[in-house]
């Protein structure tokens, strides 16, 4: 046999230790489902540490009701078809309000509808540790990111209360009203998250592969006409353009790219030969230098 | 971001799978303020082709902004990631980068240099296969060098990379070169630091980074990228005997019964002979079981799931291990000990103490001494200080199956934490266990505590009193005692100031005193309750921690807490023994209220306000509280 492990099976190894230690010392866990492909490889991370059973705790998804269509349509026949629990949570109150990307700009909208609701429902449910799909190398304040991060009462990241970590020995212990949030994915980059969904033919929302579709140029960036809420501007225009996303969101704040990589060999090596990171396609980053950390210490993930 | 751009355009299939067969290397960067470790980092991120044109846009309008380079681009800033270190212009904490070439994948683990440092270099080097130690040509070995090289060797890397920077500063010396590497190799040998490369670079010029410089013709060593793309890591681990930590018990239907965990160290394949550390039970593997399908055999670093051929009680904790090679069990180990908390470490205190998948209570039993981290010399300690390192003996409350940490570091480290702010607070290494433990039995006796306290007539317990100086502890366990010896009930009073004067004695008013003080009071009141007396305290005993070490002594229910909640001012307002007044004058340190905290109980059985309630009173709600009829 091999003597050294390739580097996608360590970090298999790895996360699937990591999700494993979850469900034996956390009270009450769940796992954060946002549908899109670092999702989709946690999930299946999660169906193997388990099996032959199902894992030992649900989905959550916080559907802020402007997910593209298909992100949702996918959600349902994955959550059928592997057999897990699924919880969709919506913060009604901010639908109550109205709230929505248009009117209320992408930070107010992206606070309420998905902090708020993420909020809301880890109180809802009183989840103690929630895994999330994140990873360090999506943005700088995620390389100091503990792989299990520690929140106060009131979800609260506190970059100067962080645990440290040695070895492979998670402290999961937290103390009523606290909670901790799990990043599984935290070792993987966009390029092994990429290769690891091609080696496992691990299944994707379609949106990931180009295709013609209907879409509008709207502040530099080329938003996708899902439905029929997104009403065009007079100066705007609807073309049909090859296009696909790097990352999935809301439909109205995702930026696609215009791309005729339609398969998954073709979308990696895209991405590798490109010359712009992961990140820019969503505008809530592009407020300020620092604005990811502000979001975390907020509750966002 | 590529690194062979040919065959990604013209056979991306080939590529992808030339890429699935690519290892992983984990290495930590240790070097001082200015020895240029963030822009060696950088360096192997842009040489790698790892930044993107946005991120490269950022970095030239940071470069100019806040760089240290007058206005050329600053490959540090590409790291420091948090919004307050970028403005202090120090990264405080450990950071976990990523760049991969075509041979391996890379991730570092980059900590800052400052002083106050051991805590994160410890955290990083925890995982790492290699240490690549910064020296600054100019300035040779330094304390901090030796700080890192003891830490490196500590946490067991065995390969080290001395990256000797800024040659570009001396000219491209050899002479200089070899004698730092002398220097280096002469002092590190004492650490047991065998392997190790030392390789004249310049980091922010790129010499001996990548590509070989043509600055040091006299230099026919690796480049550092060439080293750490095939410095030799085939993981000692899996040459050693099997051993895995039972991490989850997987149990879809009564027909499945999986254990499951990763490998700490070993081989594994269906039809070996597994031995249960703990219990000595034998088995033997039925099926290597994943999703992917059964495997034929299994090594260290895997997660897995193993059948066994026969039933077998095993729990989560339980270390599945090679029957040839068991491990040792113990419950007293000696250790090496890193602190990692601002609150110090409190000898006697009860901690919990994580190894493997095991979580057993630990406490310090005896602090041999100390280590200073840049001389190397041993010093006596009655406490460890955040990013101190000491040796001390460990007794846990059970035994666990350990291995010495040298020979496995998944067996033999461990993490201590605080029972009551969860925080993890130090990182022990394994040195050995301790036989003692096992030669001391404890003695069978024929009269039982339940025996004791039949013959008596009564329950015994502890009424433990808690609250400030000057709140009534005294009076009140007076005046209960009287009560409860009026009712014909056999009772014991330990009073703060009496048991100072005699068992305590040799003890003060220091953090560490004052835990040893409440642990020898719990002893004693626990065995007089073996006694069957009943057990009335009167002790501040200001820490959480402590009552709670003491309810853990004794049977459920036999600890009551009443905690007499008397305000700070009402206390000083009595200041019965004139010790308010001394302490505000600064003749009593420590003084619990002034210059010492007092943790309130959280849930107390019983809690009395002393300034509405008067002795009589408090007696009668106590006396409810143990059901006796007044």
């Amino acid at each position: 046999m091999r003597l050294t492990m390739t580097h996608l099976r360590q970090l298999e190894a790895e996360s699937i230790h990591i999700i494993r230690e979850v469900a034996a010392e956390s009270a009450n866990p769940v796992m954060l489902y946002s549908i899109g492909k670092d999702s989709s490889v946690m999930l299946r991370l999660a169906l193997k540490a388990f099996y032959p059973a199902r894992p030992p705790f649900p989905l959550l998804h916080i559907d802020t009701t402007w997910k593209f269509r298909e992100m949702i349509a996918f959600r349902d026949r994955m959550t059928a078809e592997y057999g897990v629990d699924l919880l969709v949570h919506v913060n009604e109150e901010g639908i109550r309000q109205g709230i929505n990307p248009f009117t209320h700009g992408s930070a107010l909208y992206t606070d309420v509808m998905k902090t708020e609701g993420l909020k809301q429902a880890l109180d809802k449910y009183k989840f103690d540790t929630a895994f999330g799909g994140a990873r360090r190398d999506e943005e700088k304040s995620r390389a100091k990111e503990r792989v299990f991060s520690f929140r106060s009462a009131g979800h609260r990241w506190d970059p100067k209360n962080q645990r440290p970590e040695l070895w492979n020995l998670y402290n999961t212990h937290v103390g009523s009203g606290e909670s901790i949030r799990v990043f599984p994915l935290s070792n993987w980059t966009e390029l092994d998250i990429w290769q690891y969904i091609y080696m496992e033919r691990i299944p994707i929302v379609p949106l990931y592969f180009a295709k013609v579709r209907p879409v509008v140029e709207r502040a530099g960036m080329l938003i996708l006409l899902d439905d029929d809420r997104l009403v065009l501007k007079p100066d705007e225009q609807m073309q049909m353009k090859s296009v696909r996303f790097r990352t999935l969101g809301c439909y109205p704040l995702t930026g696609a790219i215009e791309s005729a990589a339609a398969t998954l060999p073709d979308i990696i090596r895209e991405m590798l030969l490109t010359k712009t990171s992961e990140r820019q396609g969503r505008l809530i980053d592009h407020d300020q230098a620092g604005s990811m950390e502000k979001k975390k210490q907020e509750g966002y993930f | 971001m590529s690194h062979r751009p040919d065959l990604i355009v013209s056979d991306i299939n080939a590529y992808l799978e030339s890429q699935e067969e690519k290892g992983m290397l984990r290495f930590i960067t240790c070097g001082s303020v200015d020895d240029g470790k963030s822009t060696l980092i950088g360096r192997l991120l842009w040489d790698s082709k790892l930044i993107f044109e946005d991120q490269m846009a950022a970095l030239e309008a940071d470069s100019k902004r806040i760089g240290t380079q007058n206005g050329a681009v600053d490959y540090a800033l590409l790291l420091d990631g948090l919004q307050a270190e970028r403005e202090q212009g120090i990264t405080i904490d450990v950071a976990y980068r990523f760049f991969s070439t075509e041979k391996r994948k890379f991730i570092v683990a980059d900590t800052p240099g400052h002083e106050q440092y051991t805590r994160n270099m410890i955290t990083g080097a925890s995982t790492a296969h290699v240490a690549v130690i910064l020296i600054d040509a100019r300035k040779g070995v330094l304390t901090q060098t030796r700080r890192h090289s003891f830490l490196v060797s500590l946490v067991g890397i065995r390969h080290v990379v001395l990256a000797i920077n800024k040659m570009d500063l001396v000219g491209f010396d050899a002479s200089r070169f070899h004698a730092i590497r002398e220097e280096y190799v002469a002092f590190s040998t004492g650490l047991g630091l065998n392997d190790i490369t030392a390789i004249p670079i310049s980091a922010l010029q790129g010499d001996n980074v990548l590509l070989h410089s043509g600055h040091t013709p006299w230099y026919n060593g690796p480049t550092l990228m060439e080293y750490l793309e095939t410095v030799n890591i085939v993981d000692e681990t899996a040459a050693q005997p099997f051993r895995m930590p039972v991490q989850w018990i997987n149990r879809p239907d009564l027909d499945f019964r999986g254990f499951c965990g990763t490998i700490a160290s070993g081989h594994v394949k269906p039809g070996d002979s597994l031995m249960v550390a703990a219990s000595g039970t034998m088995s033997r593997v039925a099926r290597i079981v994943t999703m992917d399908g059964d495997l034929g055999e299994a090594q260290a670093g895997q997660s897995i799931t193993l059948t066994l051929e026969d039933e077998v009680d095993i729990s989560r904790g339980d270390l599945l291990v090679d029957p040839r090679a068991r491990p040792e069990q113990a419950d007293q180990f000696e250790a090496h000990l890193v602190w990692m908390h601002e609150e110090r470490l409190l000898p006697g205190r009860r901690y919990l103490l994580k190894c493997c998948a095991s979580t057993v209570t630990a406490q310090i039993s005896t602090l041999k001494y100390k280590i200073n981290v840049n001389t190397l010399k041993h010093e006596p300690a009655k406490t460890l200080e955040l990013n101190e390192v000491g040796v001390c003996n460990l007794a846990l409350g059970k035994a666990i199956a350990a291995d010495p940490y040298r020979l496995n570091r998944t067996t033999g480290g461990f993490i201590l934490m605080d029972r009551f702010t969860n925080a993890t607070v130090g990182a022990g290494m394994i040195d050995f266990p301790l036989r003692r433990a096992t030669n001391i039995h404890w003695q069978a006796q024929q009269v039982t505590r339940e025996l004791r306290s039949e013959l008596m007539g009564q329950h015994p317990c502890v009424i433990w009193l808690t609250g400030l100086s000057g709140s009534g502890k005294s009076t009140i366990a007076d005046a209960l005692e009287l009560k409860l010896s009026a009712l014909g009930k056999h009772t014991m009073l330990l009073d703060g100031d009496n048991i100072r004067h005699g068992l305590n004695k040799d003890l003060g008013f220091t953090d560490a005193d004052r835990v040893e003080n409440i642990r020898r009071i719990g002893e004693v009141a626990k065995l007089m309750t073996d006694a069957g007396l009943i057990v009335i305290t009167a002790f501040i005993s200001p820490y959480c921690a402590e009552r709670d070490m003491v309810r853990q002594l004794l049977p459920e229910g036999d600890f009551i807490e009443v905690y007499l909640n008397t305000s700070l001012e009402e206390c000083e307002r009595r200041d019965v023994k004139g010790l308010y007044k001394k302490a505000r004058l600064g003749q009593l340190p420590n003084f619990t209220g002034i210059s010492a905290p007092y943790e309130p109980p959280a849930s107390a059985e019983l809690v009395i306000d002393t300034a509405s309630t008067g002795v009589e009173h408090a007696v009668e709600s106590i006396l409810q509280l143990l059901n006796v009829p007044a």
